[in-house]
Formats: C-alpha cells, sequence, structure tokens
C-alpha cells in the first residue's frame, strides 16, 4: 500500500492537532463519524467576533488518509470566515490529496466535520442570542 | 539492524543456510529425475529423496512410506480433505472443522459442501481452543473426517492434539491435521497423537517455498482419491515430477528443527515474552488475542484500543508485521479468526501478529518495543476516543451514527 506523499506529509507531521475548550461560545465542536466504521474525526473551530476562524484543532482516530484529510481542513479553515469554510467541498480535499477512490469516504467526512462544527458554534450563538 | 525488522515469522521464513546448501548441488551438477531407474542421475536423485522422505517421518514419529511430497500445505490439506471424503463417500458425508482453520482447509470443506457433503464449523471457546465436549457431540455415524490445526497461523493457539486423536480414534473418525504451523515448532508424533493425515509445510520451517508433505497414516490404512493423475508417483496419491532440490530442503530443514526444536523455542519464547511484557507494561488498553499458555513460542497477537489500525501498520512501517485486518482491500474486513475469538470489530481492526523466529535478536524486540509503544502513544494521543476515555465517557454507552 503506498501513500500519497501529501497524505504521508500530514500523518507524519498533523497540523493542529488538539483540543480547543468546548464549552467557550466561540468553539464550535463537530464529532462524526463511528469507530465501528474504523473512522471518528473531531474538528473545533474558534470563530473571532468579526466572523472569522482564527483557530481550528483536530483529533482523528483513522486511517493515514482520515488523518490527513483532518490536518488538511484546520489548515484550510483557518482565516475563513463561516460561509467560506462552509464551502469547501469534499471534492477538493480528495483532489488535494489524491485521495484513491477507497478513501473518498474520508474527505467526505472531513467535509462533514467542518458542518457538523459550524453547526455546533452557530447554536451556540442563537442560544446566546436567546439569552439562555 | 536491518530495517524494516522481519516479525513475520508465521507469514514465511527465511530459507536457512545450511538448508540451501544442501540444496545447492541438486540444481545443476545432480539434476537427474529420481523417477529414473536406468541411470546414476536418477539412482543419485532417488536416494536424496529416500533420505529427504526419512528426514520428514522422524520429526512427526512416522515411516517414510506415509510421506507424500505436495506443493505445500495448502495441497496437502486439499488432498487429505477432498482425497478422503471422496474415497469414502459412501462411507459417510459428513466432515467437522474449526471456525478458525486455514483457508485452505476451509474453502476445501465449502467445496465439498457443493458437493452433497454436510460440514459442521464449530465455533472456539474465547481463548481459540476447541471445546472437546462440543466436538464429540459432533460426531454422527455420518462423519468421516475430523480436521482441526496443530496451531493457529494468527493467534498462535496449539490445540489439546492428543485428546482430538484419542476422541476421532474411538469415534471412527480419520483426524487431519494442518500442522503447517506446528511442525518443527512444537513435538509432534503422529502416533502419540493419533494424527491419521497431518499437512506439513516447507517454507514455515526455514525451507524453501513450493513444497510441503502429507502424512497419510498406513496402519489403520487411510486412503485417498488423487487430485492429481499422471505418472502415478507417491504411489498414486500425488503424481508429478518429484522436485529434488526442493524435497532436499525439505529434509534438511526437518532434520534440523528436530535438533534445534527445544532451544530454539525456549529462547523464541523468551523473546516473546520480553516483547508482550515490554508492550503490555508501558501501554493499558491493550489485549492479548488467544490463550497466553497454550500458545505457540513465536507468536504475540494484541490488540490496541483506541487506535486504528491502518494507521498503526502505517506508523510501525520499519516492522514487518500482519494485521488483523485485511486494510490493503477495499473494503476493510477484520480478521474471521479474531472475530471467531469474540474479539469485537474494533478491536479486530487494530490487533498486530508478531511472529517471531530463529533469527530474531532481543536488541529487535527492545527496538520494536520503543517503535510501537510511541506509535500508540502518539496516535491515541490524536484520537478523541482515546481523548473520551481520558475524560471519563463510557464508551459503550455511545450511540455512533453509521456512515
Amino acid at each position: 500500500m503506498s501513500y500519497n506523499e501529501k497524505v504521508l506529509d500530514h500523518y507524519e507531521n498533523p497540523r493542529n492537532v488538539g483540543s480547543l475548550d468546548k464549552m467557550d461560545a466561540q468553539v464550535g465542536t463537530g464529532m462524526v463519524g463511528a469507530p465501528a466504521c474504523g473512522d471518528v474525526m473531531k474538528l473545533q473551530i474558534r470563530v473571532s467576533a468579526d466572523g472569522i476562524i482564527d483557530d481550528a484543532k483536530f483529533k482523528t482516530f483513522g486511517c493515514g488518509s482520515a488523518i490527513a484529510a483532518s490536518s488538511l481542513v484546520t489548515e484550510w479553515v483557518k482565516g475563513k470566515s463561516i460561509d467560506e469554510a462552509l464551502a469547501i467541498k469534499n471534492k477538493e480535499i480528495a483532489d488535494e490529496l489524491a485521495l484513491p477512490p477507497v478513501k473518498i469516504h474520508c474527505s467526505v467526512l472531513a467535509e462533514d466535520a467542518i458542518k457538523s462544527a459550524v453547526a455546533d458554534y452557530r447554536s451556540k450563538q442563537s442560544q446566546q442570542a436567546k439569552g439562555v | 539492524m536491518k530495517l524494516p525488522i522481519y516479525m513475520d515469522y508465521q507469514a514465511t521464513t527465511p530459507v536457512d543456510p545450511q538448508v540451501m546448501e544442501a540444496m545447492l548441488p541438486w540444481f545443476v551438477e545432480k539434476f537427474g529425475n529420481p523417477a529414473s531407474r536406468s541411470h546414476a542421475y536418477g539412482w543419485e536423485a532417488d536416494e536424496a529423496v529416500t533420505l529427504a522422505r526419512k528426514q520428514v517421518a522422524t520429526l512427526i514419529g512416522a515411516d517414510p512410506r506415509e510421506i507424500v511430497f505436495t506443493s505445500g500445505a495448502t495441497e496437502s490439506d486439499n488432498l487429505a480433505i477432498w482425497g478422503v471424503a471422496q474415497f469414502y463417500r459412501e462411507k459417510g458425508n459428513h466432515i467437522i472443522t474449526l471456525t478458525t482453520e486455514h483457508k485452505a482447509v476451509l474453502d476445501t470443506c465449502r467445496y465439498l459442501e457443493s458437493d452433497g457433503f454436510t460440514v459442521t464449523y464449530l465455533p472456539v471457546q474465547p481463548n481459540g481452543l476447541v471445546n472437546l465436549a462440543a466436538l464429540e457431540a459432533a460426531i454422527t455415524p455420518q462423519t468421516i473426517l475430523v480436521s482441526i490445526m496443530a496451531v493457529n497461523n494468527e493467534v498462535g493457539v496449539i490445540q489439546p492434539l492428543e485428546a482430538i486423536g484419542r476422541l476421532c480414534r474411538q469415534r471412527k473418525v480419520f483426524f487431519h491435521c494442518d500442522g503447517a504451523q506446528g511442525v518443527g515448532k512444537i513435538p509432534m508424533d503422529v502416533n502419540v497423537m493419533n494424527i491419521d493425515l497431518l499437512s506439513i509445510s516447507a517454507h514455515k520451517i526455514y525451507g524453501p517455498k513450493g513444497v510441503g508433505a502429507l502424512y497419510v497414516r498406513r496402519q489403520p490404512r487411510v486412503r485417498l482419491k488423487a487430485i492429481m493423475h499422471g505418472g502415478g508417483h507417491e504411489r498414486g496419491m500425488r503424481s508429478g515430477t518429484l522436485p529434488t532440490p526442493l524435497l532436499v530442503g525439505l529434509g534438511e530443514a526437518c532434520r534440523i528443527a528436530g535438533v534445534v526444536m527445544a532451544t530454539e523455542q525456549s529462547q523464541t519464547l523468551a523473546l516473546r515474552e520480553r516483547l508482550r511484557i515490554g508492550i503490555m507494561s508501558r501501554l493499558t488498553h491493550v489485549e492479548l488475542n488467544g490463550d497466553l499458555h497454550a500458545r505457540v513460542a513465536g507468536n504475540l497477537n494484541i490488540s490496541f484500543n483506541y487506535v486504528e489500525g491502518e494507521s498503526l501498520m502505517m506508523a510501525i512501517k520499519n516492522v514487518a508485521v500482519s494485521s488483523g485486518s485485511a486494510c490493503t482491500s477495499a473494503s476493510l474486513e477484520p480478521s474471521y479468526v479474531l472475530r471467531a475469538l469474540g474479539v469485537n470489530e474494533e478491536m479486530a481492526h487494530t490487533s498486530i501478529r508478531f511472529g517471531l523466529g530463529r533469527f530474531t535478536t532481543a536488541q529487535e524486540v527492545d527496538h520494536v518495543i520503543e517503535i510501537v509503544v510511541s506509535a500508540v502513544n502518539k496516535l491515541r494521543e490524536m484520537s478523541p476516543l482515546w481523548e473520551m476515555v481520558q475524560d471519563g465517557v463510557d464508551m459503550t454507552s455511545l450511540q455512533w451514527a453509521a456512515h
């Protein structure tokens, strides 16, 4: 089994591994996948007051491609607005990492992780707005 | 130290230099066909084959006339199971085997099911061993053959061969044993164990690939229908010109195994325990698969919880081992052997089989411990599941959406 160089690079030197405070109202946490399927991705984003993602962290249980895909999206979302982050499509991730067909689900999962993190952030914000 | 460190001795072994030395003259100088009766080229080859036959027989306490040379254990398993089934099909149509047998046994049985035979695939206990009471209960008047391996290729457990053989003899059922991982590693005697058919492979015991043998009992006689038809070699059970160099290699490998077995196995066991304790004392949430005591010296099979199998294999790429999941294929299939032991799917995916053997050193073992421990720690640091475990989340209580 041979991996693409970019996958190996992200796997061996993963960017932004770690956790942000999930209780922080500025932080959105997305957790997707299932252990039985062999992939669980946790992606966290922190959104600044002006709506820009200023930090992102991940933790992933999964194959080298899943780790690489999550590492890559943490790099990509940083500095983007929420809407720009939501525009990232799995195909771009798969193309960047040259994922083979059996690994496409890793890029799908990474896209889902962004959506899930944003949804969590938005629900926290709306709850705050309601003064909950 | 040569990288990657070879720890896959259950997959195959290097040819022992002494074995290769013995084989070399039989390629170019002494190339005769052992079946040629009319000249010296044939006679010397026949002598070499006769010696090899004797060496194989000696290792398992058999008579040389009971050894049939084959291309390897897969062919031996096919010949034993299919051959007995076809020969005795008037007598009965039932075969018993284990769910943890090698594919060469299971697929032959599956094939026979499509040909009118009934096969019982007995489950094993969580430690990988056969339940003797269940085996006894499974034998019917229709049963003609029980096929149970000596040593499991994945988890290394040693089946209670004497007890199985005794039971089969009492019930007048033939006992075939796939000895690919056992012969040369554990003492095996076909008479003590009442084995009627025994499959042997050369390349698992530092012999060449492409050759093996099937022991076929003469007293009481076991008869087989041949798969290979032709010149009537091997008393009609397996036609085809005998490959003298390969047989010399097999014979020499058996001879060496008989001489060194006791010391080699105790050394290998010491290294295996060094590896097991080295890993298990430094990592938590690690499980040994298969019984610790009824286990061949060179096998260690462990699962690492909260890391994923394929990334673990990537992280320990400097160690040549086998994984419990066929992750190179399109579908991520966990090992059927581990599943049969009741290992859950996640743990099966993260299992690693370490195979130690004749040329494994303590230095290699220590290096592997370092590589594995740091890889698992690194992946766990990166794992959201591990984080939840550290936070005290009860993992069994979580509901996951399938994807």
